[in-house]
Order: structure tokens, then C-alpha cells, then sequence
């Protein structure tokens, strides 16, 4: 328990993150809905790394169905470390006891994970990897990423994972992506957003500052810009990201597996009583905003008004990208983070979105690396990486 | 002062596909075990993803053809949701935004109905209650089975305009084998609403949920009139719209409990499914696809020298003219074909209590080729019909099993007769004495003993030969 909530083998290197399926291995997604459920097939992308020769170490532990900051809202004793709210794949990875993990990406847990544990985590392209087999919520903007602590690394199990699956109706049609860690930093140009930036705690800005140099130091040119839509950004993926996942959740009703009430007179009780009983603060909080924004009368100026917002964040953001091969901003606004009040999860989830949304609205990819964040246009995964491993190699 | 109705429909029918709408199960087909037909993806388990079945969307689009629709070729699917035990992801694959098909029409002849739209949709499954122990089972077999749902306008003004409409849809639905239309398997919800003659404004409706039963749903349109009026004429009770269900054993509607309507289903368009574009080159492949409608069958029928009333009943049934293409394609005389199917076929079908036509078409023809061909008689032609019907025994084996060959031995019908006549001295001697009646008599006898077999003609002329010795 904490790290792993089921180890498979010991002798392997690759973790799964508890909201991915590994054919007859528990799958809870952190949830005590999900306590006994054991799925019947197992991940497109486990299924490609297996065939690739890598072992599964285990199933990492999560924040309920990936929902949270960085794990702290699992059910099965989240990770800390020194008092510090910790993911636990990318611990593992940090800690060495793993080459790498893949995670779910739907609201930035996995890229603040990697930050607050010093490692890296991308989120590809949308549509690159399949999402066949995940515990899906927010089905517009969750992709499948990779946690490791080198963008060699990253670049190698990517390799393997991401390419067509006839399984997934989003997955897209190329067959296979070939990665590189050798485009030319020294030609490039980088800009950060300035309304990100300032949202970010001294010691964060600190840590962009250092990162700017780096790539400067590589020979690429690093900018200010500025974004006017990084809230509507924020409020819109919050919106989409609660009404997806309250509609995906919904099918854990304690029917047909999963957490049942001991108790119950007639079905709506036994609907209300297992899901109160088994769904955490954070996951209810979740379901109540993504109901109501999808409710008569809220749906046009709610629901329906994000995804026009999606298309103008999507828009405002090629612009830039068609000047600049990448955008540097926060991943967190802060270095670390104390376990809080449940209670208070929905505000704070939300208030530190505002860095991870705009990769999961729009659906370009992103990489979390050593604190910061980088972002490039679609399918240009390989400047991402190329950038990272530069700067490694600065440190080096 | 005289009242008006007026309905509108939403049916419900299965796609005859081979698989369900999202996944890879078993689609329509005949019954099985519950839960036989079931996947990780239908019965809601997570980590499956919806993967749209291409023939689903095709069916839809011949069904837009046939009711004259305009296609639209960007549509889009959308999540309705409401909890409940037998829908098993809380949420059903449907069109809510961008439907398939919308604005044509159904010609009734004298009216014609509007069609606002067709949607695909993804039907949910089924509870099962058992009273002795107080338990519900839910079968998935029927969830994500395809069905499209076809919403007119609301221009219908009478019970019996609504019932020749949906046996219009149900032809046409057959025919383009769009769907089977099987009993039960086309739902109808009927809105209905009572207005003074003339009048321009709606009155208060009232729908009538999930009717399947052609004389249910004449039945509760009627019972619906009769309550309006009364309502509006001797204020027996307050009409509010509402959402009512028909007891076939009270024969009334009863209003359904305000909880199962009151629902806010929360649509909006599924991020799991990509919009469908249907190009131009897909939608002619279509089009071209589509099989000739009841209409063209019937005058195709005429051409061929059927009588009209006969071509229109051939061509209302997909089985009926099926089984009559066919046969007339292995080389029968149309008219022939057409007379054994509707008098004999569905003399049988009456007999045996059959709803539709089952006969291998390649026996039918070999029975009418071997009446034709004198091979045997017009009455032993349906004895093996018969026969087929009730063991689909083979035609020439049963011939020869029962002897039913009407060219039997020359030598063996003038044994017989010679018989006959050495046993009937009494009719013998009454025909000498002119008596013409008795030649029916030793005819019949010779018949029996022959069992129905041989040429009547050739019989008569025999035994007048040795009548006249």
C-alpha cells in the first residue's frame, strides 16, 4: 500500500497507474467504488509495452479517478514524503525503483506530480495514444502519458505506446510516431505567458527563470508574450473536464460492480447510498458542477459556451505556436504542497488548473520536466523532448 | 360542436444489423439466454470506448430515402442521461443536436404525414422481476442494439390515418431491409391532442408511451378522444400534458408516475465519437444501394400481367414478393406464381397460423413446374405444399413416397377400370340403361382406387371405351 496498490512483479520497470487496466489486476482508480473490481482485458498501451518486452512492476497508486492535484485524494492512503503531498509513480520513478510509469492526464495531476517529485511526464498529443482500457473521465482532453526521469526515456516507452488503435473512435489514423531527442534547440524559439508566469509563487518563477537560461544557454531564444484567455482557458476545461466525468462516472452505480451498500429498500436508495458511501468529497464536488452545467436551462451558457471557448483558446494558441516552437510556463504554482482539507479539494484543484488546462483543452502536447512546463504544437512532441534533453545535458 | 385530433409519432425500430452500434456483440436476432450476447462495452464496464458500426449509419440513411428526407451529411451523436438498472453506463448513445435525417414525408394518398426527423440511437435492456423472490435481474442482451427513431410531424387527424402510416413504415422499412419489423420490434410513443374543428391552436397533450400493438395503439387513441372531450366538453377532469401508459386488460391509459418524466436528461455530444461525414460519394453509394420501394414493386408486378389488387398484396409483404421473385426467376409463369402464393401459400400460412411466408422458394417452384408439367395433379400439387409446409419434406421424394405421380402405367389405370367395373355390376347396368350419372359414380370409384393419381381425362376415355364394349 501507498506506492503500489498491487504489485504484479517485482522484478519489473514499468508502473501502471491505478486508472489503467491490467487484465485481471485490480483496477480502483483510487476509489473505493472501484475496491474489488477486476477488469477482463487489459490497456491498449499495456498491452503494446508487454509486446515491446517491458515487465510491469504494479499498479500505482492514485487520487480518486485522477481528479486531484497529485494523488492526495486516493482512498488507499495517499503518498507523502517530509509532509508533502506526493504522486506515487512519480516517486517511484524518482526514487529509482522504476525506469517509468504511464498515467492518465485529465487535469494536470500527473504533470504536478512529476514536478513536485523532480521528474518528467508528457502528455502527447490528443489522440495518439489510445485510451482503450482507461477508467475514462474527462473523455475530450485525457490522453495517456508517460512518467520518467529523462526525456530518452520518455522518448522510448512514447515510441512504444502511441500509434493507431481501431478500439478508441478518437485515437487518430497515423499507425506509428517516431520520436526524436535531436531537433535543433540552437535554431528555436521559446516564449513564455506572461499571465501564467505571474500567477506562479517566487520560488516557481525562480525555477522558469533558471529554465529560461538553460535554453537560452542552448542557443534558442526565449520571449515574453501574453495570452488574454488563460482564466477562460481554466474555467472552460473545468467545466467540459467536471461534465464528462460526471457523465463517464455515472455508470458506477453499484449495479454491476463495485462498491454496493449493504442496506437498501428500493433502487434509488441503492444508487444514492453506494455512491455517497463510496465516492470521496472531491469526485461528489465534481459530479454536482458537471450536472449542473450540463442542466436545462445552464447547458447553453455553461457547457456549450466552454466548447466555444475551447475553439478560441485553441485558436489564440496556434497563433502563437505559429511564431514560437514552444511555450514555457508553470506546471504548479507552487514547489510543494501540504495535505489540506478535503473539503477545500474542488478550489484548489481548480485554482492550480490554470496551468495545466490549456494542454488538456486544446489537446497539444505537453511535457512537465524538472518543475516547469513546455508545450508545442500538435505532433511536435520531439521539440518538447529535444529541449529537455538539452537542458539535461546542460546540468549534466 | 365537432372535434379534430391531432397525433404525432415517435417510432422506435431495430436496425437490421449484424452487430450492435458501438461494439462488436451479436445485433438483432432471434432470442437467446440472457446476458448471451454481451461484451465489456455493452454492459458498461469501464475502459471500453464506443467504435460506431458503419452499417448502422447506412440503414439510417436508406430509411431517410425512403421517407424522403433530407440527409445530413455532418451529424452527430450525443449522451442523454438518466439512471436506471437496465441502461448500464447511465447514459444512451443518441442524437440530440445533429440527427441523421430530418424534413420529409410519408404519402398516405389523400394526406401526407411530415417527418421531422430520423435518429440512431442505441436501445437500452431489460429488467426481468421475479415475484417469488423478490428480485430483479437485468439482461444486457437488447443494450446498444441499433434502432432508429422517426419522428413526424404532428399531422395526423384520425386513429386509422396513424395505423396505415406505420403499416406504410413497416413495408417500407422491410423492403429497403432496413429493418425486420418484427412483432415487437417497432415502439411507438403517440402525442395526441384535441381541438375544435377548424381550430388553428393546439390543445393540451398528452403522450402515450411505448405502444407496440397496432389495435393498442387504435385502441388508446380512441380512449385519449373520448377523455379530451369529455374533459373539454363535461370537465371531468383538468387536462395537463403528461406522459400516460396503456392497460391492455382495463383498456384505458393511466397516467405514469410524475417522477419518471420529470427527468433532465442532460444532453450533450459524446466526446467518445467523432462526428460522421458522409461525403457525396458515400451517400450516391447509398442511394444506389437502395432496394425498389413497395410502390415500384407492385407496378413492376402489373407489368407482368398481374391484376393490380393481387401485385399490391405481393409486394406489401418483403416475403411474399421475395419468395415470388424468386420463384418466377427459376422460370414459373408469373401469373402461376403469383396464384399459388397468394391462394395456396397463405391458404397454408391461414391454416397453420403463420405470420409470414417461410418456404424455400426452389421448392415452391419445383411443385408449381411439376403441376404445369402434368407431372402431377393440381391436387396432389397441394398435398405436397402442405407437406412442405408442416415437415419441409423434399417434393420429389414425397411424390414418390406416396405414389402421387399422375403418369401412372396406361395398363395399370385400364386394370383399375376393368376392376371397377367387374365390382359395379349395379352402376354398370344403370349406365346401360342411359343413366349418365352413373359414369360419375364408377369415375369416382376409379379415382379412389388410383388415389387422386392419373390424368382425369385419360380415365374417363378409358372407361367409356370399356363401358361401350
Amino acid at each position: 500500500m501507498g506506492y503500489f496498490i498491487n504489485t504484479i512483479n517485482k522484478s519489473g520497470t514499468v508502473a501502471v497507474d491505478d486508472t489503467i487496466l491490467v487484465k485481471d489486476v485490480p483496477a480502483t482508480a483510487g476509489s473505493r467504488m472501484l475496491e474489488n473490481f477486476k477488469p477482463l482485458f487489459s490497456a491498449e498501451a499495456v498491452e503494446r509495452l508487454e509486446k515491446a518486452g517491458y515487465v510491469i512492476a504494479g499498479k500505482a497508486n492514485v487520487g480518486e479517478f485522477g481528479l486531484d492535484l497529485a494523488g492526495e485524494t486516493s482512498y488507499f492512503e495517499p503518498v507523502t514524503e517530509n509532509g508533502c503531498i506526493k504522486g506515487a509513480a512519480a516517486e517511484l520513478v524518482a526514487k529509482g525503483e522504476i525506469k517509468a510509469a504511464i498515467g492518465v492526464d485529465l487535469n494536470g495531476a500527473p504533470r504536478r506530480a512529476a514536478a513536485l517529485s523532480g521528474v518528467d511526464f508528457i502528455k502527447p498529443t490528443y489522440g495518439t495514444v489510445s485510451r482503450y482500457g482507461i477508467i475514462s473521465c474527462a473523455a475530450s482532453g485525457e490522453q495517456v502519458g508517460v512518467y520518467a526521469s529523462s526525456a530518452a526515456d520518455i522518448k522510448d516507452i512514447l515510441g512504444v505506446i502511441a500509434g493507431h488503435d481501431s478500439k478508441d473512435g478518437t485515437s487518430l489514423p497515423q499507425e506509428k510516431y517516431e520520436y526524436s531527442l535531436d531537433e535543433d534547440v540552437s535554431s528555436m524559439k521559446v516564449c513564455i505567458i506572461a499571465e501564467l508566469y505571474e500567477k506562479a509563487d517566487g520560488d516557481t518563477k525562480a525555477k522558469i527563470d533558471a529554465y529560461a537560461e538553460k535554453i537560452k544557454s542552448l542557443g534558442a531564444t526565449v520571449e515574453t508574450v501574453s495570452l488574454d484567455c488563460v482564466e477562460q482557458a481554466q474555467t472552460a476545461w473545468q467545466i467540459l473536464m467536471a461534465a464528462e466525468t460526471c457523465n463517464n462516472v455515472s455508470r458506477f452505480d453499484g449495479v454491476k460492480y463495485g462498491y454496493r451498500t449493504p442496506e437498501y429498500k428500493n433502487i434509488d436508495e441503492l444508487y444514492v447510498k453506494s455512491r455517497t458511501e463510496a465516492f470521496g468529497f472531491l469526485t461528489k464536488a465534481t459530479v454536482i458542477y458537471g450536472s449542473d452545467v450540463l442542466s436545462k436551462g445552464r447547458y447553453e451558457n455553461c457547457y456549450d459556451k466552454a466548447l466555444r471557448i475551447r475553439r478560441v483558446v485553441c485558436d489564440k494558441v496556434k497563433a502563437i505556436l505559429a511564431s514560437y516552437d514552444a511555450i514555457l510556463t508553470p506546471v504548479c504554482g507552487k514547489t510543494e504542497y501540504k495535505p489540506y482539507d478535503a473539503l477545500g479539494a474542488f478550489e484548489k484543484v481548480y485554482e492550480e488548473s490554470v496551468f495545466t488546462a490549456i494542454p488538456s483543452i486544446t489537446g497539444l502536447p505537453a511535457l512537465s520536466a524538472k518543475g516547469v512546463q513546455l508545450i508545442a504544437d500538435s505532433f511536435k512532441e520531439s521539440v518538447l523532448l529535444s529541449i529537455a534533453h538539452g537542458v539535461e545535458r546542460t546540468e549534466a | 360542436m365537432k372535434y379534430e385530433l391531432v397525433i404525432g409519432l415517435e417510432t422506435h425500430v431495430e436496425l437490421s444489423t449484424d452487430s450492435k452500434l458501438f461494439c462488436s456483440c451479436g445485433g438483432h436476432s432471434s432470442p437467446k439466454e440472457p446476458n448471451d450476447c454481451v461484451c465489456p462495452a455493452c454492459s458498461g464496464m469501464p475502459g471500453m470506448l464506443p467504435v460506431t458500426n458503419k452499417h448502422a449509419i447506412e440503414l439510417a440513411v436508406k430509411a431517410g430515402f425512403m421517407l424522403n428526407c433530407k440527409i445530413n451529411q455532418y451529424t452527430t451523436f450525443d449522451k442523454k442521461s438518466y439512471y436506471y438498472p437496465d441502461l448500464p453506463c447511465a447514459y444512451q448513445i443518441t442524437q440530440w443536436f445533429n440527427p441523421i435525417c430530418v424534413d420529409g414525408c410519408v404519402d398516405l394518398g389523400e394526406r401526407k404525414i411530415g417527418i421531422k426527423q430520423i435518429h440512431v440511437e442505441e436501445d437500452a435492456g431489460k429488467l426481468v422481476h421475479d415475484e417469488a423472490t423478490n428480485t430483479s435481474f437485468v439482461d444486457f442482451n437488447r443494450t446498444s442494439v441499433p434502432l432508429i427513431e422517426i419522428v413526424s410531424r404532428p399531422d395526423f387527424r384520425s386513429a386509422d390515418e396513424v395505423i396505415t402510416y406505420l403499416k406504410k413504415l413497416k413495408s417500407s422499412l422491410q423492403f429497403a431491409g432496413i429493418s425486420e419489423c418484427e412483432e415487437g420490434a417497432m415502439r411507438c410513443d403517440v402525442n395526441i391532442s384535441v381541438r375544435p374543428e377548424g381550430s388553428n391552436e393546439l390543445g393540451v397533450r398528452s403522450e402515450i408511451k411505448n405502444m407496440s400493438s397496432l389495435s393498442e395503439i387504435k385502441d388508446a387513441i380512441e380512449f385519449e378522444k373520448v377523455r379530451h372531450v369529455d374533459a373539454i366538453e363535461r370537465h371531468t377532469e383538468m387536462l395537463v400534458q403528461e406522459t400516460r401508459r396503456w392497460d391492455d386488460v382495463k383498456r384505458r391509459t393511466f397516467p405514469m408516475r410524475n417522477k419518471e418524466t420529470a427527468a433532465d436528461y442532460r444532453y450533450f455530444p459524446d466526446p467518445n465519437l467523432m462526428p460522421i461525414v458522409i461525403d457525396d460519394e458515400w451517400l450516391e453509394e447509398i442511394r444506389a444501394s437502395m432496394p425498389a420501394t413497395a410502390e415500384e414493386k407492385a407496378g413492376h408486378y402489373e407489368e407482368m400481367g398481374i391484376a393490380a389488387k393481387e401485385a399490391g398484396v405481393l409486394a406489401s409483404d418483403r416475403k411474399l414478393s421475395d419468395t415470388f421473385d424468386k420463384v418466377v426467376a427459376m422460370g414459373c409463369n408469373a401469373k402461376t406464381a403469383a396464384s399459388w402464393i397468394l391462394t395456396e401459400c397463405m391458404g397454408q400460412m391461414k391454416r397453420l397460423e403463420l405470420t409470414s411466408l417461410e418456404i424455400e422458394p426452389a421448392k415452391l417452384a419445383r411443385i408449381i413446374e411439376l403441376v404445369e408439367g402434368g407431372e402431377i395433379t393440381r391436387a396432389a400439387g397441394k398435398k405436397v405444399l402442405s407437406a412442405v409446409f408442416e415437415n419441409d419434406v423434399d417434393v420429389d421424394a414425397y411424390c414418390e413416397e406416396n405414389s402421387l405421380s399422375a403418369k401412372i402405367d396406361n395398363s395399370f389405370i385400364l386394370e383399375t377400370v376393368c376392376k371397377v367395373i367387374a365390382e359395379n355390376g349395379k352402376a354398370v347396368e344403370d349406365y346401360k340403361n342411359g343413366k349418365v350419372k352413373a359414369m360419375q359414380s364408377l369415375f369416382g370409384c376409379v379415382m379412389k382406387e388410383l388415389r387422386g393419381n392419373g390424368s382425369p381425362d385419360v380415365i374417363r376415355e378409358m372407361l367409356e371405351a370399356e363401358l361401350n364394349k
